[in-house]
């Protein structure tokens, strides 16, 4: 089976637990206003390589996973956009006892439970919270999403929840409040990280030639992100 | 047992020289935390201040001062002091800190220009004496070299060979001082001397001859302390004593010595033990155990020698390769850490970060994990720290070795090297290329080899034609650290060193080569892509790539086992030839910081680096080449084999931002422990670990003035930044920094 990815890291730090095996997937239906990755947007870019390639690859990676209890994170882009490729892919990965992570923002093209079947845990970027907040971010309603978050909350698989704070548009006490509801409805988010809007991705935006809709929001500023920090919780 | 050794455990070390079988039934594993550890005192203090106003000074001028009238040696300096009352540690090498000697014995030559170029001119005397009655290493060299040699010099084939300069690399045991003192030390080479019988051939007068001179080192060692106020002929009875006598030993070899590196051995496990003894015996407090370590490293930041402005391009920032190797395993199981350990790599935060002593961890996966997150953190907040791998070391060395300069192990007190520099590797192709005439200097380097004609750069044609130039480049190595180490033992001998190895010693001849990233890079490129070599004269002078090919740092097999297959070709071939004084062959991959100049004296390689750009220092691959993440960077350098092949060290250094390494510090403690276990999983051998931006580089470049003690790892050392010249600065920067999507 072959995929389309824009790239992988050998050494993912940040997405999920020890070091990882990130693969960004290529291709996203959401355009999110603050995305540092527009160049993994288009759906007809990327290279193609097959699955067992990528397990490959990823498995010289093994002594690093096992000293760090790491494994591969599917990122992009938006894995759940290549739904038979990523289950092949995850199944391999599990085959060869690797952990496995989907770092998502639940918006896909279904065969949720399978995908979820192969999954260890999931990193759910929760764009927004309102109907309108949602549609104001990422330019499409949240119906998909939610039909992931459902999906999601049946199979119960370990979540962390991301949530990316930009000022004036999702920040302030009451946003994360309600933050906090939504994630109440949860019994298995494990984690809940606040991450700050920064504006290293800007450049791309220039490069290709795409107009940059936050610009002139400053990235957000740490302390107030701490005081953030404090008032969400978990689960 | 005497008094000295009071409460110590007995074994076979009481009867013999044997400080591993000391260390081995007294010292005490430490599996806790550095919660124990003190600040500076307030001596500690005062006497840094002083060293960090002198040694700024000595930044300004290149060398704060120099003593051209006295020759170096043992006990030849009156003592010195830099604050005599705070001093809890004492003994400089000449009579004032910072205080550079002449050391004539390795190259009158070097000593002038030296002294010219820091506006120092050499006493007549001593002139006339090395140029008429007393003849140097160098000069011996040269009366034997053969035209091939020099010519290999010439074009750059063969660099920084220690033919004009001390071979360095010798540790000698200086734990045996303390341990046994200089009376038993010289009683025992008495005997060693008493059985050196037989039919009197070069080999025995020879080794007869050097161990009188080791018992008259002993001699000047004895005399040397005593001017400080120390009999060092007895063992040691305390800490303080044990350190001190320790450092005499030491000192000793930097006085009589000018070598490259100057490596201070397998320490502080050892004076762990009389730290400890006394510790128990309410004689000492912890603040005083770490200012016994503090005012220790002190004296070691200070070591000093005069070099030329040449020297310094090929290892740049004035180091000495104060090499202290930490940690490691015993050999039945449990780890060799001890609070010491600790107190030594806590000089950092107590002194500030330096480059010197050069601390090594001897890492190992049954380290106890403390330890590993105590140097991980030191790591990120110092840059000082390099990491060699014990569990691939152990096997070959034991668990009493120590590193020499920046990977070289050897067994203390047991196991010496010929130090030999490098080859260089890329130069080699370009041979194979144009049939053995160099690319730059258009002289016939080597003979025999026909040149490549057509259009395009057949794979099998070329690599025929570098496995003739290598097989001829690895005999004139050979024959020329023959001549070299010859000479050396002849004309500047370290009687004081080897005072305190076995007489019955070890010997390896260490053969070095540059440029493995650029070479394998280069054969990848003529096999996978199209090269289009560009002529002039005759000769090629560049190359046309076109297409892609496979790229060593990207954990390609295809390409990482060009460089593994051409690293033990290369050894094959050193092997075939006898090496002076039965010594065995090894090989490393470093560079130290003269891949600056290796890249210099090279043309345009097949590989798309274009002439005079540096080479990749040690076994990294090219700079911004390894293009797959950090990790498949480490892969392919892991491939590179150290036992058999390389076990004179494969040096690696990996620059990493903070902000790739983890969201805060508890978790880039974490990764960086992580990093550090999965690579040595796979049997590596050595990485240097950099956490810092690019940016603070450039602006440290900009502004030194606001970073006086920024500190780097290169290649096997660490370098105060500020120190180096431009051009090496800005190698630095435009190596690759891994950082995360």
């Amino acid at each position: 089976m072959v995929g389309k990815i824009h790239s992988v890291e050998s050494m993912g730090l940040t997405d999920g637990p020890g070091i990882r095996f990130i693969v960004f997937f290529q291709g996203c239906s959401l355009r999110c206003a603050y995305c540092h990755n527009p160049d993994t947007w288009d759906m007809n870019g990327g290279k193609e390589v097959t699955a067992e390639e990528l397990v490959e690859r990823a498995l010289r990676f093994e002594p690093y996973f096992k000293s760090s209890g790491g494994g591969v994170t599917c990122s992009g882009g938006e894995p759940l956009l290549q739904p038979e490729f990523l289950i092949d892919f995850l199944k391999l990965c599990k085959d060869n006892g690797l952990h496995t992570v989907i770092d998502t923002a639940g918006f896909g093209k279904g065969r949720y439970e399978e995908i979820l079947e192969y999954t260890d845990l999931v990193l759910l970027d929760v764009k927004h919270v309102t109907e309108i907040g949602y549609k104001e971010i990422t330019g499409r309603p949240p119906k998909e999403f939610l039909k992931f978050v459902s999906a999601l909350e049946k199979a119960n698989t370990s979540t962390w929840i991301r949530h990316v704070v930009v000022p004036g548009l999702t920040d302030g006490e009451e946003h994360i409040q309600r933050l906090n509801e939504f994630i109440d409805e949860f019994d298995n988010v494990e984690k809940v990280e606040l991450l700050p809007y920064h504006v290293l991705g800007v450049n791309k935006y220039r490069k290709m030639g795409i107009p940059y809709r936050l610009d002139g929001v400053d990235p957000m500023n740490k302390k107030e992100i701490e005081k953030l920090k404090k008032i969400v919780r978990v689960g | 047992m005497q008094q000295a050794w009071k409460d110590f455990k007995e074994g076979n070390w009481t009867e013999n020289i044997d400080v591993r079988d000391f260390i081995q039934k007294n010292y005490e594993p430490y599996d806790g935390d550095e919660s124990f550890l003190e600040g500076p005192s307030s001596r500690t203090k005062k006497v840094w201040d002083i060293c960090t106003d002198l040694l700024a000074e000595e930044l300004k001028k290149g060398v704060l001062a120099v003593d051209a009238e006295t020759v170096s040696g043992i006990d030849s300096f009156k003592p010195g002091y830099i604050d005599k009352d705070n001093e809890v540690i004492v003994g400089l090498q000449t009579d004032a800190p910072l205080k550079r000697m002449i050391n004539p014995f390795g190259g009158i030559r070097m000593v002038e220009q030296a002294l010219e170029a820091y506006g120092y001119e050499l006493g007549e005397e001593n002139s006339k004496i090395f140029h008429e009655y007393r003849k140097t290493h160098n000069q011996g060299v040269f009366d034997a070299y053969p035209e091939e040699t020099r010519v290999a010099r010439t074009v750059g084939l063969l660099t920084g060979l220690p033919d004009g300069y001390g071979r360095g690399r010798i540790i000698g045991d200086f734990r045996r001082i303390p341990l046994y003192g200089t009376e038993f030390l010289k009683l025992k080479k008495k005997e060693d001397l008493q059985k050196l019988k037989g039919p009197m051939n070069d080999e025995l007068i020879r080794l007869r001859e050097e161990v009188t001179e080791q018992i008259r080192a002993l001699d000047k060692m004895e005399n040397m302390a005593k001017s400080y106020g120390f009999d060092i002929s007895r063992p040691a009875e305390n800490a303080r004593e044990a350190i001190q006598f320790l450092y005499f030993g030491y000192l000793a070899g930097i006085k009589e010595n000018n070598g490259a590196a100057m490596s201070l051995g397998r320490t502080s496990t050892f004076m762990d033990i009389y730290i400890q003894r006394d510790l128990k015996n309410g004689v000492l407090t912890e603040a005083e155990a770490q200012e016994l370590i503090d005012q220790l490293v002190i004296k070691l930041r200070l070591v000093r020698h005069l070099r030329t402005p040449e020297y310094n391009d090929l290892f740049a920032g004035d180091p000495n390769w104060v090499t202290e190797s930490i940690g490691g395993m015993g050999e039945d199981g449990r780890h060799l850490v001890t609070k010491t350990s600790y107190r030594f790599l806590h000089t950092l935060d107590n002194l500030g970060p330096a480059p010197e002593p050069n601390m090594t961890i001897l890492w190992a996966q049954g380290l106890p994990e403390n330890f590993k997150k105590y140097c991980a953190k030191m790591s990120i907040k110092s840059d000082a720290i390099q990491y060699e791998n014990d569990d691939v070391m152990r096997p070959v060395y034991g668990d009493d070795y120590g590193i020499a300069c920046c990977v070289s192990a050897m067994e203390m007190g047991k196991q010496m090297q010929f130090f030999g520099a490098r080859c260089n590797l890329a130069k080699a192709l370009l041979y194979a290329i144009n049939g053995g005439v160099d690319e730059k200097k258009k002289m016939q380097v080597v003979p025999g080899i026909s040149k490549i004609e057509g259009d395009v750069l057949d794979y099998d044609e070329v690599y025929k034609n570098y496995l003739k130039v290598l097989e001829y480049v690895a005999d004139l190595y050979v024959n020329t650290m023959n001549i070299i180490h010859y000479m050396h033992d002849k004309y500047a001998y370290e009687a004081g060193l080897m005072a305190l190895h076995d007489t019955d010693v070890k010997r390896s001849m260490a053969f070095g080569v540059a440029g493995l990233s650029v070479a394998a890079d280069s054969l990848s490129a003529i096999k996978y892509a199209k090269v289009k070599p560009i002529r002039e004269d005759g000769i090629t002078v560049d190359f046309e790539i076109e297409g892609d090919f496979p790229k060593y740092g990207n954990d390609d097999d295809r390409v990482d086992e060009i460089a593994v297959n051409l690293l033990k070709t290369f050894m094959a071939e050193l092997r075939k030839h006898k090496a002076y004084r039965d010594a065995e062959h090894t090989l490393s991959v470093l560079t130290i910081t003269s891949n600056v100049v290796y890249g210099k004296k090279t043309g345009s390689t097949p590989d798309g680096r274009k002439a005079g750009e540096p080479f990749a220092p040690g076994a990294n691959p090219m700079h911004g080449r390894d293009a797959s993440g950090a990790l498949a960077s480490l892969n392919s350098v892991a491939k590179i084999p150290y036992a058999c092949v390389c076990e004179d060290g494969i040096s690696n250094t990996f620059s990493i931002v903070p902000d790739a390494l983890g969201n805060d510090f508890d978790s880039r403690v974490d990764n960086l422990c992580s990093i550090l276990d999965g690579y040595f999983a796979q049997e590596a051998h050595h990485l240097n670990v950099n956490v810092m931006d690019r940016e603070m580089l450039i602006d440290a470049m900009e502004n030194p003035d606001k970073y006086p003690t920024l500190t780097i790892r290169v290649s096997g050392y660490a370098v105060n930044f500020n120190r180096l010249t431009r051009e090496q600065q800005l190698e630095v920067i435009k190596r690759t920094f891994h950082e995360a999507m």
